[in-house]
């Protein structure tokens, strides 16, 4: 058996330095990285990137920054197992591989010139983070702009001093529960399903995108369709277990779909008669 | 007229070209293994190999996307390094089926498609193929002519043909030219020899009938009544998950990706290895949802991925009719069985009303 060094392979990596992390939550940590040499990830909001822990492995984590940030990204982790807890243990000064970014982000384009309606639930907010980074850089391109935020409790807030400014943003109509409050929680309480039905929107000016856990999705799309929100005006983003990134080791395939390529994010309208989608 | 396409071998002098190839590279070919079992393996004469053989246990994919192969090296010792890597090998292989001819075409389309996989593409180029034409049915399990893989149709360098006292070889490549020219074994071919063929062709057509009622060109509209069918429930009872019909499947090539650390914890490997949508996890996500919990879904999920999904994405059906899945599964899970339950099962339905 011969072994040659390849120029070419998909699986080359790219270093990354860790230039800062912040603990968010007990679970979550937020790091800060830039690659090395000074390149660009050049990646759309919403796309995700492979990271490397050598001598664990890899996993899919969501580019949580905007490409509008320059110089470096972000990526917000929960410790979930190997890599993602391994990732947790590095600070700022160590090194991690980046192989992408890969899949379809957030349609920019399409979404131009309409109302946004971003819909999170827990860890949601990380992918959604850089849609909603990358409207506030661009906000002459876009309408109303609408967050609604769901985590368990207060206590598991991502992003806690960002929401607050969205608070007072003008150009933001921002709300946020929790499925139970703490003692000095001061804002709503009940399921993310509960904020809807309160919010004015122009349905066929508007396009709700919603992230979150599978089980969110069944409930909210319920009540955006009872809101007459255009089924193709609903954009979801999965996460489906990946190896690759590439439509080959087909770990994330979503019946003839690879979640890797032809998503992450979809349109309700093109998924919504495929069973193993939601 | 003459077609220069063609030479023949006689049977005397396979010996002589196995021999004289194996000096060149290594060779691999069809060797039985005891129990009706056949393998590829290295060969270095003709004794060993078998010219009438049922499929082998694994199919020669094993030699274009092995079960392990190491994709990148990394050392943490002075910083990060990574280095990827491609391992390969020249060879060629003897005797493959029109069966596993098909195979490896439906493996070269998936790693062609960008981005394109050059760890297979690298290792895809070193190895020559010959095949080795069927003029009978292997055993029962066999449903080769159902997807049209009963005949040669492009894929190989040459193709031999088993007429008897001699071989009737197609040069399909000037891979294929240059071994007839190195091993000097090979003799022009006559209109007697185009004649045999001729007629050899003519009795395979009537020996070989779709194994399944259906035309091919049904099987999708099949599929897309069937993601609800009770078969799928039929098969959950049945199927113990072990994954060997995905292992064994010319067609099959999902993978998993694992690090290894060497025993000074600095320096290691990035491998893939094959997995298999049959196991649990394999669909299972951090969040604990599994979205293919139920061995239903992973059974109708195999089977989709063999005569549903391919077809909008690669024109082609990814099941070759080799029968190796049904051979090994020791639930008694037969490809051909399935087919005509979901056949019969949809009678009723509408696409059959347009026929
Ligand atoms: C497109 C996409 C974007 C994601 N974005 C984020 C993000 O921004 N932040 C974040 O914290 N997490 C994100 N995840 C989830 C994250 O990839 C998993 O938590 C991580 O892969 C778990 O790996 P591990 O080695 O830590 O866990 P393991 O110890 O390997 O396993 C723990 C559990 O995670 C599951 N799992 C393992 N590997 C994967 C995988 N490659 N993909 C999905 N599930 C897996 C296992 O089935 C098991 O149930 C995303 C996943 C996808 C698919
Ligand atoms: S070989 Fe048979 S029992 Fe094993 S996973 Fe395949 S169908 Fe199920
Ligand atoms: S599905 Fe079965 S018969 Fe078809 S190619 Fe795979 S192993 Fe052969
Ligand atoms: S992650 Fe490998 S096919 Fe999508």
């Amino acid at each position: 058996m011969e072994k040659v060094v390849i120029k070419d392979s998909n699986y080359r990596i790219r270093k990354g330095k860790i230039l800062r992390t912040k603990q968010l939550t007990k679970l979550e940590k937020l790091f800060e990285i830039a690659l090395d040499g000074g390149e660009s990830l050049d990646q759309e909001p919403g796309q995700f990137v492979m990271v490397s822990i050598f001598g664990v492995g890899e996993a899919p984590i969501s580019v949580c920054s905007s490409p509008t940030k320059r110089g470096s990204f972000e990526l917000c982790v929960r410790d979930a197992g190997k890599v993602t807890g391994a990732m947790h243990r590095l600070e700022a000064g160590d090194e991690i591989g980046i192989r992408g970014p890969y899949g379809k982000g957030f349609p920019i384009r399409i979404l131009e010139g309409n109302d946004l309606l971003m819909v999170a639930g827990g860890l949601g907010i990380a992918p959604l983070r850089s849609l909603i980074k990358y409207a506030f850089d661009n906000r002459r391109d876009f309408g109303k702009i609408h967050i609604m935020l769901g985590c368990k409790t207060s206590d598991d807030l991502l992003f806690e001093d960002e929401l607050n400014q969205w608070f007072k943003r003008m150009d933001v109509h921002y709300e946020c529960t929790v499925d139970r409050a703490a003692s000095d929680w001061d804002g709503h309480v009940g399921q993310i399903t509960t904020l809807l039905p309160g919010v004015h929107l122009e349905t066929e000016r508007t396009f709700a995108i919603v992230v979150g856990p599978p089980v969110m999705y069944k409930f909210v799309l319920r009540e955006l369709i009872k809101k007459n929100i255009p089924e193709n005006q609903i954009i979801l983003s999965f996460e489906r277990h990946m190896k690759c990134g590439m439509g080959k080791c087909g770990r994330c395939q979503i019946q003839n779909l690879y979640c890797c390529q032809d998503g992450p994010v979809f349109n309700y309208a093109d998924i919504k008669n495929m069973s193993e989608a939601l | 007229m003459k077609d220069l396409q063609y030479v023949i071998l006689k049977k005397e002098n396979l010996d002589g070209f196995i021999s004289r190839m194996s000096r060149l590279r290594k060779v691999s070919a069809p060797v039985a293994k005891g129990n009706g079992e056949y393998a590829f393996e290295e060969v270095d004469s003709s004794d060993r190999i078998e010219l009438k053989y049922k499929p082998t246990i694994m199919p020669p994919k094993k030699y274009f996307m092995p079960q392990e192969e190491t994709l990148l090296e990394f050392s943490t010792a002075k910083g990060l390094a990574t280095k990827p890597v491609v391992e390969y090998e020249k060879m060629t292989l003897f005797g493959v089926h029109t069966c596993d001819l098909a195979g490896i075409q439906c493996l070269n389309a998936v790693f062609s498609v960008r981005p394109r996989d050059y760890n297979y593409l690298t290792r895809k180029r070193q190895i020559d193929i010959i095949g080795l034409e069927c003029g009978d049915y292997c055993d029962e399990h066999a449903s080769c002519s159902m997807v049209s893989a009963h005949m040669p149709s492009g894929g190989y360098d040459l193709f031999f043909t088993d007429l008897g006292d001699y071989f009737i070889v197609h040069m399909n490549t000037q891979a294929g030219e240059e071994m007839i020219e190195a091993t000097k074994c090979f003799e022009s071919a006559e209109e007697t020899h185009f004649d045999d063929l001729q007629s050899f062709r003519k009795k395979k057509r009537d020996t070989f009938k779709s194994e399944v009622q259906i035309e091919p060109r049904f099987i999708p509209g099949l599929f897309d009544a069937c993601f609800e069918s009770s078969i799928w429930k039929e098969l959950d009872a049945k199927c113990l998950a072990c994954g060997n019909c995905t292992n064994v499947c010319p067609t099959c090539y999902c993978f998993d990706i694992i690090d290894e650390v060497g025993l000074d914890l600095k320096n290691g490997k990035r491998y893939r290895k094959w997995d298999s949508c049959q196991l649990e996890p394999f669909a299972k996500v951090a969040g604990g949802e599994n979205f293919r919990k139920e061995r239903a879904a992973r059974q109708r999920h195999r089977y989709y991925r063999k005569f549903r999904y391919p077809v909008a994405k690669y024109s082609k059906f990814f099941c070759t009719g080799c029968g190796r899945c049904s051979r090994s599964c020791m639930a008694g899970i037969h490809l051909k069985d399935t087919l005509n339950a979901l056949i019969k099962e949809s009678d009723s339905k509408i696409w059959k009303k347009w026929l």
